[in-house]
């Protein structure tokens, strides 16, 4: 019951403080949809490549709005030492941790559902398997965030944050399969690919949007979640080992 | 877990509230903290006196689980620590030697999530919350984001945030310096009244009056190392029963040409600059005879004044350590008086 105020209220506070910023909610909308219309237009085949453009388009949405939070969340209260209060607090890392990203996990289940609703007024999304949609928005979120904050714990300075998130972030854009299939990768990028999360969530998504999974759908997300605990707890085994000296 | 205590005043037969023994922490190859063992007792409020770079902060991250100990053990509430320091977090409070709320919310918000951060309700942490605001007065200052406060409203903030769970302990790291003197003044104050309400404090100071005027018991620290713990009373023992004297002359330009040391040989004379001189003896000073010999000697007594023997007078004895140089290394540290 303790740990719950205190996982809420730093949820809330996080909300409140960076997530609920005019600018992070403009950023949050104008990023999902510029990426929908650059890719659409980009793409010039017509309404019917909206399926096929959809699960990328939803994918890089949730890449972007959530890894980039972290570093503020995460890199920039460790920094003004806010950070130290969290770290004082009787309730356990993985709960405490667990608040961090939950913002930056809602957030970027938000902004998936940006260039959804676009679609949705632009072609027929009734063949679209949304039980599979969903918990692979979630996991995607999930695994970006994770992401965010192996990133920002491995770091001390919010503009190493971003560098180093975007180090990963532009590569995933084509290693992950997002617009264009892994197979179509050169033979020794391909082992690169495996080695992201997204690739895994990606597959999910083009599987329940246009039945084009390249994996068995539960493996995708057997495999996607042993991404996320994974990365959460080299993040705490980083947190112990580095802020608490 | 009711912040009055029954053993107030504190009880040296009691199980300590903190137990510390032979406590070391390393970084790289200096010894931050070496080898110190102490016990804080039950409303007890305790002090640790010394220089910059002593390891205060050092010693308190290791108390409150921000760092770890190379070897050492820690007991808070019989409690051993030194495994996981998780164990006794919501029986202390801690204010660090930096305000670190969040610039971005107000004052009020920040207690609230701070009270939050330790599980109470809403409408228990905004009532202890409102009742702290108002004793540490920033009532008006409320409802403005902190990032706007004064350091020394700044200063306040942290302590009440510190406050806000009522901890058995609380951890005070150098809480009146870098602010101004009134604000000071007003957490001096309060810092006293929590201790006689039964708060078991741990203090770090570098201001020897401040260490001397409101703790119970003192522990010098000097490069990792505890060289003496006692009670204000005790330390003050050995200069209580010297009697010291500061007497000031109009400066004639010239040195000294007097031996004044030969003429009264019970007197240790001391020359402070070209116009105080300093004498301590054991026994009571007469200045009669003193005056008349230097004004024999056409030197302009402005002023005779006795010294009260001071914890300072002891530090220095102890220490080494001169207390203008300690005061004067902590200014150039902070920026700030
Ligand atoms: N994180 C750290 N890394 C390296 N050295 C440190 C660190 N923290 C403290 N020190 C060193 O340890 C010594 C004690 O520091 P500190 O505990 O901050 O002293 P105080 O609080 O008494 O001023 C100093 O020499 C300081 O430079
Ligand atoms: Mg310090």
């Amino acid at each position: 019951m303790k740990a719950w105020i205190a996982f809420w209220n730093i949820l809330l506070k996080d909300m409140r403080a960076y997530y609920l910023k005019p600018p992070n909610i403009s950023w949050g909308l104008i990023f999902p949809i510029a990426w929908t219309g650059m890719f659409f237009i980009k793409s010039g085949s017509g309404i019917e490549s909206i399926l096929s453009l959809l699960p990328g388009v939803i994918s890089i949405s949730i890449l972007f709005g959530t890894t980039s939070m972290l570093a503020v969340t995460v890199t920039f209260e460790k920094k003004n030492r806010s950070f130290e209060r969290l770290l004082l607090a009787p309730i356990p890392l993985e709960v405490l941790m667990l608040a961090k990203t939950a913002g930056a996990i809602l957030f970027g289940v938000v902004n998936a559902f940006v260039p959804v609703i676009l679609a949705l007024f632009l072609t027929d999304l009734s063949q679209v398997n949304w039980m599979a949609v969903f918990p692979a928005v979630v996991m995607i979120a999930i695994a970006s965030a994770f992401l965010g904050l192996f990133i920002a714990v491995s770091v001390s300075e919010v503009f190493e944050a971003q560098t180093f998130s975007n180090f990963f972030r532009f590569p995933m854009i084509f290693l992950c399969g997002l617009f264009f299939p892994i197979k179509s990768l050169p033979i020794f990028l391909r082992p690169l690919s495996y080695v992201f999360p997204l690739t895994y969530g990606v597959d999910i998504l083009h599987g329940a949007i246009n039945n084009q999974n390249s994996m068995p759908i539960s493996l995708d997300f057997l495999i996607i979640t042993t991404f996320c605990a994974g990365l959460f707890t080299i993040s705490l085994r980083n947190i112990h080992r580095k802020w608490i000296t | 877990m009711g912040i009055q205590q029954e053993t107030h005043p504190s009880n040296p037969n009691q199980v300590p509230l903190i137990k510390v023994q032979n406590l070391t922490k390393k970084f790289a190859d200096i010894t931050a903290v070496d080898k110190i063992s102490f016990d804080v007792r039950h409303g007890e409020l305790f002090g640790f006196l010394g220089p910059n770079g002593a390891g205060k902060t050092t010693t308190i991250n290791m108390l409150i689980g921000l760092a770890r100990p190379d070897s050492g053990m820690i007991r808070v509430s019989n409690l051993e620590l030194t495994k996981n320091p998780k164990f006794a977090q919501h029986l202390i409070g801690v204010v660090p030697d930096e305000s670190n709320l969040y610039p971005e919310l107000s004052g009020f918000d920040n207690l609230s999530f701070c009270g939050a951060l330790y599980g109470l309700s809403k409408s228990e942490r905004e009532a202890r919350a409102r009742e702290l605001l108002e004793t540490f007065s920033l009532k008006d200052a409320a409802h403005r984001k902190f990032a706007g406060y004064s350091r020394g409203m700044k200063r306040k903030l942290t302590i009440a945030a510190g406050m806000i769970h009522r901890p058995q302990i609380l951890f005070l790291d150098e809480p009146t310096s870098g602010i101004d003197v009134a604000s000071a003044r007003q957490i001096r104050q309060l810092i006293a009244d929590l201790h006689h309400n039964g708060t078991t404090i741990f203090l770090t100071t570098h201001y020897i009056e401040e260490a001397e005027r409101l703790c119970d018991r003192i522990a010098f620290i000097v490069k990792g190392q505890i060289v003496r713990i006692d009670t204000v009373k005790d330390l003050l023992v050995p200069v209580q029963e010297k009697h010291r004297m500061i007497i000031s002359i109009v400066h004639s330009g010239e040195a000294l040409s007097i031996d004044l040391a030969s003429l009264f040989p019970d007197f240790k004379f001391q020359s402070l600059s070209s116009e105080e001189i300093r004498i301590e003896s054991v026994n009571p000073i007469r200045v009669g005879p003193l005056i008349k010999v230097l004004e024999d000697h056409q030197i302009e007594v402005k002023e005779a004044r006795l010294q009260r023997p001071s914890l300072e007078d002891v530090f220095v004895q102890i220490t080494g350590i001169e207390a203008d140089a300690m005061r004067k290394e902590k200014e150039r540290g902070t920026g700030n008086a």
